[in-house]
């Protein structure tokens, strides 16, 4: 067994994961909810096992580093990261139904690593300028971030929805969803909690940038768009706390903020000619 | 008087920091597509000269140090100081009230107040306070006829969050422009045992004194077996007058920093030369020489005649070289020898170390910035004023007991600034601990 098997694995674990919350959504078999969770939570920790092997890995290939330094990588902790933060949702708030919207997330980003020819999976040595402990600091701060704004984006989609059939008085498979003002409140908390994560990543990245060349910001693509990301956000923020949005609007906002997530994250590497040479291997 | 009452209401006012965040979200998307800091004659070539001219007036090749850009962060500073001055005031009077002052009518009226009715002599009146400060809650009193009102509160200091957030960005570009007025950028090449009191700045390649002498002792590259680049390290000599004042090695991500210049592994070059170690191993005498290559040096003191006579590359990369020495008369020996690896050699019964290493000049990256540690601290407070405005929330209680002549009333009221949910939960917790005090 070794950690592609493991991480093909999970592929195909978080696929089933989809469909099973997805059944328990469109039946509205709620007694499915209970065998979803538990499988998707193995699945997590299968992948767990397959990233913490990748780890292993590396070091008896003699070039040894957190499996945290490339595009592959970097996907399969963001679909890690958000299983996890799901999952803890579920555990708190005791919501079953969103994982029919989150898992999809980590099962797309899966499917995106394991088949896209763009992306090479081989554990490959590190450049000089990656080995630094700030580089991993930065990835996992990054990535949290990116993982909370994208359950904030599903459960934007959540809100459309059921405000949708309410709107239209219909029975519809909204119905098994969370009541507006709850996905309301998550929506908000979930956006707090990726807007602290990404002002994380963008300053251990500075600090980053910093150690190993001297210039804590150059303006280039990559950090440009994280910026923008973040005043997208920081603007959100103000507009609930200060001018009092709510609803709609929000999930809305929460929805096209992870579009510009998903520019900063892979656009920028295959749309722009970037410098940020990490993650474009 | 007017004017300013106009400018300062503008300048309070949030519509504006959302417009001039979404500016600048939406302007800073111009720079990541159109390539910055290109000759005009690139952007001719791509864009026409028309548009050209066009951005050229815009500044839009330099466009985040353009005068409109700067100008929407100048903006943004403005805002955010006047619209803290403004409200800073007000928040310092909610941290720093006298609760105990609060009218009992506003807390009877409160959203969350529970009402209890009992008898004066109730056994289970008197332990409250000590009840309330178990539960977490030190409350202050304030007694008046035989009326007693209690208060507590947590976390006051979290309404400065906010504040402290908008003040870490005014932080950050304070450092920011100090390190740009005082600091500078730039980046030198200095050859093996050659040194340098300059760099060349990275905008016009003018030069610029460092003020002491920087030499490179030695420079090496190894790589991975499948030859990428795993490490590349310079030894740093600082010296002032030929007096050694500093000495390190720096790899990227490790730097030397002295007297506030920072020296970065940036990048390299490499030389057809070689530089040639030559230890005598009965004197321990040694000495390094360049040599250029296949051109013969000596070395008078010892009798030394050598040079490098051939190489074996990898691209720019020497990985093996022959060389060939000679002592006096003695024949000449010739022998292939590893990058940076040692031999020895014996001659006309003497014995010599050799160690050939190609010679190479290291690229620094030199920066000086004074105004990067006010950054850091900019972004330490934004991350603490992040979690205070977020995390942590300002909550009050109060117990009053009203006593006349039908008996004593109880009032328990609480309020919160955000988190009503959360608060709600810890507020019935309370209730029911009155709720157990006085019913045993
Ligand atoms: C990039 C820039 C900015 C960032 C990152 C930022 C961040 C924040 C954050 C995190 C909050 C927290 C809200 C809360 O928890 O109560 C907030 C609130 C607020 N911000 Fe900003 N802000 C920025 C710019 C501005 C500007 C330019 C203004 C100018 C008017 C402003 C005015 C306010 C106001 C009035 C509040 C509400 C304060 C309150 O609830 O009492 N912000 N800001």
């Amino acid at each position: 067994m070794d950690s592609s098997q493991l991480l093909g694995i999970t592929t195909f674990t978080y696929m089933f994961s989809t469909l099973l919350y997805v059944a328990v959504l469109v039946f509205k078999a709620s007694k499915l909810g209970s065998v979803a969770t538990v499988f998707t939570a193995m699945a997590w920790l299968i992948q767990t096992a397959g990233i913490a092997l990748r780890w292993v890995e590396s070091y008896q290939m003699g070039i040894g580093h957190a499996p945290l330094t490339n595009m592959y990588e970097s996907v399969v902790f963001f679909a890690w990261t958000i299983i996890a933060l799901y999952l803890f949702i579920e555990w708190k708030f005791k919501i079953r139904i969103i994982g029919a919207f989150a898992t999809p997330f980590a099962f797309l980003a899966m499917a995106y690593a394991s088949f896209s020819g763009e992306i090479g999976k081989e554990i490959s040595p590190l450049v000089p300028a990656l080995q630094s402990n700030w580089l991993i600091a930065h990835v996992v701060t990054c990535f949290i971030g990116y993982a909370a704004f994208a359950v904030a984006a599903a459960l934007g989609i959540m809100y459309v929805i059921k405000n949708k059939s309410e709107n239209e008085s219909r029975e519809t498979i909204a119905g098994t969803l969370p009541p507006l003002p709850v996905l309301d409140d998550l929506i908000h908390k979930t956006m707090v909690f990726g807007f602290i994560w990404l002002s994380a990543g963008i300053i251990t990245g500075a600090i980053w940038a910093n150690s190993a060349w001297g210039t804590y910001w150059s303006w280039d693509p990559k950090e440009t768009w994280s910026l923008i990301t973040w005043f997208f956000y920081a603007i959100t923020l103000h507009a609930r706390y200060t001018r009092g949005w709510a609803g709609m609007r929000i999930a809305f906002l929460a929805i096209f903020g992870f579009v510009s997530v998903l520019f900063t994250y892979y656009g920028v590497n295959f749309l722009l000619s970037g410098l940020h040479s990490y993650g474009s291997s | 008087m007017k004017l300013f009452d106009t400018l300062w209401a503008f300048f309070t006012s949030v519509k504006l920091a959302i417009f001039t965040l979404c500016s600048l979200a939406v302007t800073s998307i111009v720079g990541t597509i159109i390539p910055q800091g290109k000759p005009y004659s690139f952007y001719i070539d791509n864009y026409g000269a028309k548009t050209a001219q066009f951005f050229h007036i815009l500044s839009i090749p330099d466009m985040y140090s353009s005068w409109w850009f700067l100008g929407l962060l100048g903006l943004l500073s403005t805002n955010l100081i006047i619209c803290s001055i403004d409200r800073l005031p007000a928040v310092l009077r909610i941290i720093t009230a006298d609760n105990l002052a609060m009218s009992t009518e506003r807390i009877q009226k409160m959203v969350f107040c529970r009402k209890w009715q009992v008898p004066s002599d109730h056994p289970g009146l008197a332990g409250l306070p000590e009840l309330l400060r178990k539960a977490g809650w030190n409350t202050t009193v304030r007694r008046e006829d035989r009326n007693e009102l209690y208060f507590g509160q947590k976390h006051r200091w979290s309404r400065i969050g906010v504040y402290i957030v908008h003040l870490s960005i005014l932080v950050i570009f304070v450092g920011a422009i100090i390190g740009h007025f005082l600091g500078f950028k730039g980046s030198v090449m200095i050859p093996e045992l050659r040194s340098t009191e300059q760099a060349y700045a990275a905008k016009d390649s003018s030069p610029i004194a460092l003020g002491f002498e920087i030499r490179c002792d030695s420079f090496t590259v190894d790589f991975y077996d499948n030859g990428m680049p795993k490490d590349y390290k310079s030894s740093l000599t600082i010296l002032e007058k030929d007096r050694v004042l500093l000495q390190k090695d720096i790899e990227v991500n490790n730097p030397l920093t002295y007297r506030g210049i920072t020296f970065y592994q940036a990048s390299y070059e490499a030389y057809r030369d070689f530089i040639l170690s030559i230890t005598d191993k009965a004197t321990g005498q040694s000495k390094r020489f360049v040599l250029p290559f296949q051109q013969q040096t000596t070395w008078d003191d010892q009798n030394l005649q050598f040079g490098v006579i051939n190489t074996e590359a990898m691209g720019q990369r020497a990985v093996r070289s022959k060389i060939w020495f000679k002592l006096g008369e003695n024949p000449a020996t010739v022998v292939w020898l590893a990058d940076n690896t040692s031999t020895s050699i014996s001659s006309g019964g003497k014995e010599y170390t050799l160690t050939a290493k190609q010679m190479y000049a290291t690229g620094l990256q030199v920066a000086k910035d004074p105004g990067v540690w006010l950054v850091y601290i900019g972004c330490g407070l934004m991350m603490i004023g992040l979690y205070m405005a977020f995390f942590l929330t300002h909550k009050r209680i109060w117990l009053y007991k009203h006593v006349d002549a039908t008996g004593v009333t109880l009032y328990l009221s609480g309020s919160t600034n955000k988190n009503k949910p959360a608060f709600a939960r810890l507020f019935s917790r309370l209730e029911r601990l009155v709720d157990q005090a006085l019913t045993n």
